[in-house]
Formats: C-alpha cells, sequence, structure tokens
C-alpha cells in the first residue's frame, strides 16, 4: 500500500502535483526546475492544541514554490525526527537530500512556542537553530517566516512568503457580476475583501509601505481612482475627472500617485499630488499613453504608448520632458513594472500570438519571455524579485500564477469559481 | 557514524551560540508578531468597512422605454444600437458610419435627449490599456455625432475595456462581439 502511494506520488511529481487544498484556492506547480535543491521538512512534533495548520506543508509549499528548492514529500521520509540528537544524516543522504530542517511547535493555549533546527545533510553542520512565538491564527505567518530564514540562509536573498497580494475577483450575481478587491497572504490563504461593488474594479495598487492600496472603482458608473486605508478600512476618492480616471501608481515617496486621465482629450500620463490635488501633465498629442510607472529611485516614469502605431514601453523624467522606447522586441509590449532594485522589467508581450510574460535586463536590455500563456497579463515583481505574479487566463479558467524570474519555476493559484485578475505583490 | 557523532556535536556547540543570541532573534519577531497583529486587525477592519459600494440605480443598457418603435423596427438603422471594431482599431467601420448617422439625426431633433456611448474591448492585452483603447472607441462614435449636429451636453462617454464582455468565450467570435461601442439612450 505504501509502496503503491510512493510510485503514484513519484509519477505525478513528474508531471502535475497539488501541493495544498483550501477552501476555494487550488496552489498547484505547473512547471519545475531541474537545478532546484533538495530539501526535506520534517513534520514539527507538536504538544498541545495546535489547529489544522501543519508548519511542516507551509513551509515545503513555500520552498518547493520558490524553485529554488524541490521539497521531499513527506511520504518519502524513512524517520521523522523532531530533536537534533535524533537526526541519523545518512537517512536524508540515500534520500539525495542536501538540508533538511526539523522543529516543534507548543501549544499554549491561544499562543505557540515554535522551534526549528536547519541541517546541511552532507557534513551535519546545524546552519540555523531558532525559536519563535506566534498568537492565535499566526500559525500560517510563523510557517512563512520560517520560510524566510531558511530561503535567506541558504540563497542570500531575502524571502518574500511573508508578503501579502491584492487581486480583483468576480463572480456572475443574478445578471450582472460582483466585483471584489481582495487582500490575501502571497500563497493565496486569508483572502479579505476589502472592497466590493456590482461595477468593475480596476488595477490595484500598493502604496510604498503597504499601508494603503489606490484602486479604480466604477459604482457610480464612471471610474474613479479611490485610496484607501488598509488599517481602517477609510477610503477617498481622489480623482474623478470626466473620462478614463485610471492606472494608479504610488510615487516611491508615497506622496503622489502616476495615473491616466482622458480629461484633456487622449489618455495622457499625469502626476497627482496627494497633498495638494495638484495635477502635473506628462504626457500629451493624440496617442494613447497610459499604465505609468515609478522607477524604484522616483526619477522616471515608464508607461505605455501606441504613439510608434502599436503599443510599446517608453521611459521619461518624472518631472515632465522626452520619453525614449524602451521596448522593440514583438508588436505588443505593455503594463511595465520595475523590480525592487530597478534592474529588471516585467511586462505583457505579443508578437502575434499569444499574450505572454516577459522581463527585460534594464541594463543589457535583454528580454526573456517567461510563460507560454496565451492571455496573461498584469505582472508584478514579489519584493525580493525573484519571482513575478501575474493574472493567466487558460481554457476560460482564470487563475493567478507565479513565475520565477529565470522562467524556470511556475505555480498557479487557482480559485473555485469566478474569476480572478488585476494581482499586485505588495511592497 | 563516528563522522555524525563528531558533528552532532558540533551541532549542538552551535546550538548553544545560536541560543545564546537568540533573544534578539526572539525579540525581533516578536516585534514583527506584532507588526502582523496591527496589520491582521487592520485589515479585519479593513473587510468590515469593506463594504458595498452603492450599487445606485441599476439601469439597463439601451432600453429607454420612451423610445419610438422606430428603435424596435429591424429594418431602421436606430434599431442598431451597438457599433463594432476591429482589432486595436476604433475607426468607425463603413458599414456601421449609417448608423451613427442616424442616431446623430435622431439626437440632433431631439436635443434633451441624452446617450451614453460606452467603449469596450476585447480581453487580450493588458486591462489599463483596454480601457483606453474602449475610449477612444466612444470618442470616434462622440465625433461623428458631433460634427452632424448633436451637442456636447447630449453625449457622455466611457469606457468599460475589457471588464465588461457581452460574450464570455476566448475566441475570436466572442471578440468580436465585445470590442464595441453601445448607444446607451438614458
Amino acid at each position: 500500500m505504501m509502496l503503491i502511494t510512493r510510485i503514484l506520488v513519484g509519477g505525478i511529481l513528474a508531471g502535475m502535483f497539488t501541493v495544498a487544498q483550501a477552501a476555494g484556492l487550488t496552489i498547484e506547480i505547473t512547471k519545475g526546475s531541474q537545478t532546484a535543491v533538495p530539501i526535506a521538512i520534517v513534520p514539527f512534533a507538536q504538544q498541545g492544541s495546535i489547529g489544522n495548520v501543519k508548519l511542516s506543508d507551509v513551509i515545503s509549499s513555500d520552498l518547493g514554490g520558490s524553485g529554488f528548492f524541490k521539497a521531499l514529500p513527506e511520504d518519502d521520509m524513512l524517520t521523522k525526527p523532531s530533536e537534533p540528537e535524533r537526526v541519523n544524516f545518512k537517512d536524508w543522504q540515500v534520500l539525495g537530500q542536501d538540508y533538511m530542517a526539523i522543529g516543534q511547535v507548543v501549544g499554549n493555549g491561544g499562543s505557540y512556542n515554535i522551534q526549528f533546527h536547519l541541517f546541511n545533510v552532507h557534513n551535519g553542520q546545524l546552519l540555523m537553530g531558532y525559536r519563535l512565538t506566534a498568537g492565535a491564527n499566526e500559525l500560517r505567518r510563523a510557517a512563512h517566516h520560517i520560510s524566510d530564514l531558511i530561503y535567506e540562509k541558504l540563497t542570500g536573498r531575502k524571502g518574500a512568503f511573508n508578503t501579502r497580494i491584492a487581486y480583483v475577483t468576480s463572480v456572475r450575481r443574478g445578471n450582472g457580476k460582483q466585483f471584489m478587491l481582495q487582500v490575501a497572504d502571497a500563497d493565496g490563504y486569508n483572502p479579505r475583501t476589502i472592497a466590493e461593488s456590482p461595477e468593475p474594479i480596476m488595477a490595484p495598487a500598493w502604496s510604498p509601505d503597504g499601508s494603503k492600496i489606490a484602486y479604480v472603482s466604477f459604482h457610480t458608473k464612471r471610474s474613479e481612482i479611490w485610496v484607501q486605508t488598509l488599517a481602517t478600512g477609510q477610503r477617498e476618492s481622489v480623482s474623478s475627472y470626466p473620462g478614463i480616471n485610471g492606472a494608479p501608481a504610488f510615487s516611491p515617496d508615497g506622496s503622489r500617485l502616476a495615473v491616466t486621465l482622458s480629461k484633456d482629450g487622449s489618455p495622457d500620463v499625469y502626476v497627482l499630488n496627494l497633498g495638494s490635488r495638484s495635477l502635473t501633465r506628462l504626457t500629451s498629442g493624440l496617442s494613447i499613453d497610459t499604465e505609468p510607472t515609478w522607477s524604484p529611485d522616483g526619477s522616471s516614469i515608464l508607461f505605455t504608448s501606441d504613439q510608434g502605431g502599436k503599443p510599446q514601453l517608453y521611459l521619461m523624467p518624472a518631472s515632465g520632458g522626452k520619453a525614449s522606447r524602451v521596448t522593440f522586441q514583438g508588436d505588443y509590449n505593455a503594463r511595465g513594472r520595475f523590480s525592487a532594485d530597478g534592474r529588471s522589467l516585467a511586462m505583457v508581450t505579443s508578437s502575434g500570438g499569444g499574450y505572454k510574460i516577459a522581463v527585460m535586463d534594464m541594463a543589457s536590455r535583454t528580454v526573456n519571455v517567461l510563460t507560454e500563456g496565451n492571455l496573461d497579463e498584469s505582472p508584478s515583481f514579489a519584493p525580493n524579485g525573484s519571482m513575478v505574479l501575474f493574472a493567466a487566463n487558460r481554457g476560460g479558467r482564470s487563475a493567478l500564477s507565479v513565475v520565477s524570474t529565470d522562467g524556470a519555476m511556475q505555480q498557479k493559484l487557482a480559485f473555485e469559481s469566478g474569476e480572478v485578475r488585476e494581482p499586485a505583490w505588495a511592497p | 557514524m563516528r563522522f555524525n557523532k563528531t558533528y552532532l556535536a558540533l551541532a549542538m556547540t552551535a546550538i548553544l551560540v545560536t541560543t545564546g543570541c537568540s533573544s534578539t532573534e526572539e525579540e525581533g519577531l516578536a516585534d514583527s508578531t506584532q507588526g502582523t497583529d496591527a496589520s491582521t486587525s487592520g485589515l479585519a477592519d479593513g473587510s468590515m468597512s469593506g463594504s458595498q459600494f452603492g450599487s445606485g440605480n441599476g439601469s439597463s443598457f439601451g432600453s429607454g422605454s420612451n423610445l419610438g418603435p422606430e428603435f424596435s423596427d429591424p429594418n431602421n438603422p436606430l434599431s442598431k444600437q451597438v457599433i463594432y471594431f476591429e482589432i486595436d482599431s476604433s475607426q468607425v467601420k463603413q458599414e456601421y458610419v449609417p448608423v451613427v448617422a442616424a442616431h446623430a439625426r435622431y439626437l440632433a431633433s431631439h436635443p434633451n435627449q441624452h446617450v451614453i456611448l460606452s467603449g469596450h474591448a476585447d480581453e487580450r492585452g493588458s486591462s489599463e490599456y483596454n480601457i483606453a483603447l474602449g475610449e477612444q472607441r466612444s470618442k470616434s462614435v462622440e465625433r461623428m455625432m458631433r460634427s452632424q449636429g448633436v451637442t456636447a451636453s447630449q453625449l457622455e462617454v466611457v469606457s468599460y475595456g475589457e471588464e465588461k464582455p457581452v460574450v464570455s468565450g476566448h475566441d475570436e467570435s466572442a471578440w468580436q462581439q465585445n470590442r464595441r461601442v453601445e448607444v446607451g439612450y438614458q
């Protein structure tokens, strides 16, 4: 029986496998990396009441989904130690593991004491020993924190597992639809609706400190840009000019929004000062100029323009001036977003076929197409630059997907019903 | 086996070392946990007050009840209240010029009648670019109507981009029905 299970797991691994399932949400690794580092996260020993969060599953899913690691399925483990002195490294060497982690979690009447140890399997070296406490309902966060610690220790880069995403879902309701702006953990868990409307909601954008979200709502039957504070739920309309009020993007200092307005004719990029509400127009002419985003140093604004006939990306000084074209490959390049270090630029690209996600290296200007989708949209980088989140529409099903910036690993967050679009990874 | 024991001993030393400095680590986490707490409860508040935006008057498109019989006569161009477009184009196609002209004539002779020209795009490409494209389509229709004597105050232009498809399929036959401007009599 055990043997059959293992063979099955192995067989599925070669193609596609389900890592975790929560209410309405499925996470699938749809493309695995060949060079991923094998790591075993042994189920943590439990004392007291823990609830239904299994820390080792969350950590395995995080690390496996990053593309850098391949997490050993629990069924393949020969032993499941939880204390350092009980680890026999040979057990893990024969399974081809490079690293392993063990741990314990003690439920303490609403809070949890967690301890874990990370080892190098080849030489038995303890790489990390760590103790932490988590409050009620914070076990998943604690697990993501452990994933971050392990990831940073082994890759030298900061993890992005304890981060959030925003996205818009829509479901059929009566003759129409209901649109919901939601904020969830980066793995899609703990979704919360922060605004809903029977009219479209679009373009959520995070403030640099993650405390606010700007978005477009059509609930007045016209487009308006709103800024909502997450902690209080308080929101205000900051732009309701005639025509388009769209594509908000916070400046790196949080004081301004780059927006698209069409009040003066064709869609153009403006900068809206959130304090004084004054507007500075950046683009003009008959072309469509939209989807502005700031370079991380705040000096430039990148936007989509069809001034050359087809939509392409252009870069201009944030204070105004001449725009220079950035993309030359493909018929269609739009919706650019920089990585936090400004070295990479994610975009939607098309060369006549489908719409895919590509990343440009800003230094060499080389473009790497990361996805094979037909209708991929709305890319945004993880805060550590390792992954790109985007919306994918395949065979009529819409899902959020995450692809590693080298394209080697792809993971999908599929929702049970309705559509999910316009994801934005929090800073 | 001895190999393992040696390293295990090293490991135990290391654990003592890490435990020694783990107080700061723990504090660091406590802080971040607290931060977490704040943001979690903040979100909970957010969702409580993330109440539904007022749906207002759910008036449906193009069904002005006080419009004359010419609007339901299939031989009259006024019965056509949707204008379709080519891919990535906002130019009114020749076959729809008489349709726009008929609506323009009607509006010019009924100066108190208002219409909303809502522009739409198919789902391909980025959403905000499609908002822009939808608006250019509705503005093309608006320009033609204005040039035929319709006043600015009779016309309102709004773009929904790819947000409100009439057909939910993902092929060319669906897309061509979604690239449109709807003439909505108010």
